[in-house]
């Protein structure tokens, strides 16, 4: 028996499918449609898979979590510090190598990551053939084709998100080595994260975005955003709510 | 090569490949611009302007962006050639 | 060692970061993380079908050119609204005679009953027939509008059209990105509010909230359509009349746009000085929709919303006028003295005291200034049941309208300030009372000033 609620993040670029997908899972009705940007008012749903409770939030769609906009702020910190079950990253399978850039930044900041692979009926049209396996290899974490709008590979991803919140996945995401210099600096820095944010943060991610010079991580770091914990930040919405 | 070679993107014509050698904007924008894939040694494609003759459409890792040219005349690199 | 640690470690560990990094460290890793996902896309893709790549580009070729992108445009609205127009008539002239029909039994119960006057009054003549007068009037319109937009939205032709007129929104010192806000405004200015969060910088945020009444929202779509159908289009039949009552509301949101662009313009030079901050706009590829789907969801979504509406605020609206149309103070009513009242201000913009009366009760929701002007237009202190446009048509050209009259509470109903709900979301979304008093008193002032001067310049001109 286990009363337990596993929390489910939504990341992703904007225009993935992600508010369709968490549409499909809650049977919510977010508002979707082909445009950057609908989603601004994020929501939270709940379903139940296999006598199990699910709470899943739709972030606001950004292009990186480096804090750019107010956005990726939100994601980053529902991240780092809600630390959700599982984040799923929903990627466009037609325009992956701008899309996975997003994933890699999310796969220094947690390991508990399921890439959903997204759109891949579009894809198909396309003639674009991507190995699954392998990018799965590479990533080091699952990957999961989908058609969401279609409510295809929707059975796998929930089968995957179970097993995942069980412990049954040993992930082993993939680390980006960047260049010389820049790795030198981490080596430095390492200890002293280590040392004063603690360990329970991604250490070699907080470097990095200390040697980017993003204060505002360091801020929220320090004032440790503890309504993030339970809820959602400010503006979430539940069940009944309807973004734009 | 030297500097003097460089050119602005807003000077390459739709249809026209670019790749990108140096990005001479400041703080947010420039930010945005490289989490779109204008990242230094890419390469862009020229798509399309708009009615009015800016913004101008352009293919970025395979997605299209467009730009304003307040943008992409501080974009520098070479143009090399056409599709 | 507690002792030794300086009072701030944080700030201690950014400086010796900030020590260590150079000034492109962003460039760099950005870099590296670009090189390693095309590592990835490499060993990982392959593209079987190159020829079919490049299929969203080239219909942009036709889409944003030159000579086509601005044509189309116009093309796609007046298109659906011809649509709306064509396909609202019957249904909406069916339900009204059902509702009509219905309301025979429902008065037959209530005098079985032995009710009393009054009862009959506030929940016949009042609450049921504002309610289904809202539903019969919006539903069919709202029902078919809705549905093509999602298409058009789902299809991904909403960027393109901000790729199009974002020079213009430059040029008058907005954002690219408000024609996005304003197309959600076509559905419903309150939600729009919401969206215009995709705008980040707080100077071209405001003006989109300020100017995002300017697009006509559902509550509005029906009036402007009857209207123009009862009164623009009055010398046409058939095909040629939808199709006049089409331009006519097509002309409307252009001119709705035009107002938009200038007042942005004026704003932006005066109180909201700035320049336009630069942004980038990704114009996604093509997906063609479900059609089945959207068309089904959109309609049942909409269709729901309007008769929440009708519930929520139609049916006490439809109270309220009735309770005041049968007030009396001396030998008038509440709502004719009002009436009354406004009168001599409200002929100034070329409209009557009771327009005006409709429009003030309206503010909670647009929907029912036309419910609330033919209450108070008909003595009897109630809705009639109006059986088709023809006698609706009569009931107006009784209060002496005319097309100008028509003209000017179209004008009126595009430019005049936004409904409470949306008021109550400026409100949220600015956190500023003076904002939001700006919000209603700019487009006030605006649908003023315009209905003043079409009117005076109509009889001026002896046009009247
Ligand atoms: N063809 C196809 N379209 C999809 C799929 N998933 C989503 N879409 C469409 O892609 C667009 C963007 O989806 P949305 O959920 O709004 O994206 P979000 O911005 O990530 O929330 C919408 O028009 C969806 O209908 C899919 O699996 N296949
Ligand atoms: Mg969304």
């Amino acid at each position: 028996m286990n009363n337990r609620e596993y929390t489910i993040a939504l990341a992703g670029n904007p225009n993935t499918g992600k508010s369709t997908l968490f549409n499909v899972l809650t049977g919510l009705r977010q508002h979707t449609g082909n445009w950057p940007g609908k989603t601004v008012v994020h929501a939270e749903g709940f379903f139940t898979y296999k006598d199990e409770q699910y709470r899943i939030i739709d972030l606001p769609g950004t292009y990186s979590l480096y804090s750019n906009s107010v956005d990726e702020e939100v994601a980053r910190d529902f991240i780092i510090f809600a630390k959700p079950d599982v984040t799923l990253v929903v990627l466009d399978a037609t325009a992956l190598e701008r899309n996975l850039n997003l994933a890699l930044q999310v796969l220094e900041m947690t390991d508990r990551v399921i890439v959903c692979l997204n759109l891949m009926d579009e894809a198909k049209k396309k003639g674009i053939v991507i190995d699954i396996a392998k990018l799965s290899k590479k990533l080091g974490v699952p990957v999961v084709p989908l058609a969401a709008r279609n409510k295809e590979g929707i059975e796998e991803l929930l089968e995957t998100i179970v097993r995942m919140v069980h412990g049954e996945i040993k992930t082993k995401p993939i680390v980006v080595s960047y260049s010389r210099a820049i790795e030198e600096k981490i080596t430095k820095l390492l200890p002293l994260v280590k040392e004063i944010v603690g360990e329970e943060y991604p250490a070699r991610w907080v470097a990095l975005r200390l040697l980017d010079g993003d204060t505002s991580l360091l801020h929220a770091l320090q004032h440790q955003p503890h309504h993030l914990l339970k809820g959602v930040p400010n503006y979430a919405c539940h069940c009944s709510a309807k973004s734009i | 090569m030297t500097q003097a070679k460089l050119e602005r993107l807003c000077d390459a014509q739709p249809g026209e490949r670019f790749r990108i050698t140096k990005i001479n904007i400041e703080g947010t924008m420039k930010r945005r611009l490289l989490d779109l894939g204008f990242v230094p040694g890419c390469e862009v494609t020229v798509l399309q302007k708009s009615p009015l003759g800016d913004p101008t459409a352009y293919r970025v890792s395979h997605t299209t962006i467009a730009l304003r040219k307040e943008e992409s005349s501080n974009i520098y690199g070479e143009r090399i050639g056409n599709e | 060692m507690r002792a030794t640690v300086p009072p701030n470690p944080f700030d201690e560990l950014m400086d010796y970061a900030k020590s260590l990094s150079d000034g492109d460290t962003r460039e760099q890793i950005v870099s590296a993380i670009f090189q390693t996902s095309r590592d990835i896309c490499k060993e990982t893709i392959t593209y079987t079908k190159r020829e079919k790549l490049h299929e969203t580009e080239k219909l942009d070729r036709i889409f944003t050119s030159k000579i086509w992108g601005f044509p189309i445009m116009l093309a796609m609205l007046a298109v659906v609204i011809y649509i709306t127009i064509a396909g609202a008539n019957v249904p909406s002239s069916l339900l009204a005679e059902f509702f009509g029909w219905f309301e025979g039994y429902i008065t037959l119960a209530f005098e079985k009953m032995h009710a009393p006057e009054w009862l009959h009054g506030i929940l016949v003549l009042g609450l049921y027939r504002g309610t289904t007068w809202v539903v019969s009037v919006m539903l069919p319109p709202m029902a078919i509008f809705f549905p093509i937009f999602a298409l058009l939205e789902n299809y991904g032709y909403l960027p393109r059209v901000a790729f199009n007129m974002d020079r213009l929104f430059k040029k008058s010192g907005a954002h690219g990105k408000q024609s996005l806000t304003m197309a959600m405004g076509f559905g419903c200015n309150a939600a729009a509010i919401m969206s215009t969060r995709i705008i980040e910088s707080p100077r071209e945020r405001m003006l989109a909230i300020l100017t995002n009444n300017f697009v006509p929202c559902n509550g509005r779509w029906p009036t402007l359509i009857l209207l123009a159908s009862l009164f623009m289009a009055a010398g046409y039949t058939g095909g040629w009349k939808t199709l006049m009552t089409a331009s006519v509301v097509v002309a409307m949101v252009v001119f709705g746009i035009v107002v938009t662009l200038t007042v942005s313009w004026v704003l932006s030079k005066t109180a909201l000085r700035g320049m336009p901050t630069h942004y980038t706009l990704e114009l996604p590829p093509y997906r063609r929709p479900k059609i089945w789907d959207t068309i089904v969801r959109s309609t049942l979504d909409k269709s729901i919303y309007v008769l929440k509406r009708a519930v929520t605020v139609a049916a006490p609206a439809g109270v309220l006028t009735w309770v005041l149309a049968n007030i009396h103070i001396g030998d008038t009513t509440v709502l004719a003295h009002v009436a009354h009242l406004l009168d001599p201000f409200a002929r100034q913009l070329g409209l009557d005291g009771y327009i005006l009366m409709a429009f003030i009760l309206g503010l909670p929701a647009n929907e029912i200034v036309l419910p609330i002007l033919l209450m108070g237009y008909l003595s009897t202190g109630a809705l009639t049941e109006v059986d088709g446009l023809h006698s609706l048509k009569q009931i107006f050209l009784d209060h002496g309208w005319t097309w100008l009259t028509a003209l000017n509470m179209m004008l009126f109903s595009l430019l005049h300030y936004p409904c409470g709900t949306t008021l109550i979301n400026i409100y949220k979304e600015t956190k500023s009372k003076k904002w939001t008093f700006v919000a209603f008193a700019l487009p006030t002032g605006i649908a003023i000033a315009v209905t003043f001067t079409t009117a005076h310049i109509a009889q001026w001109l002896g046009l009247i």
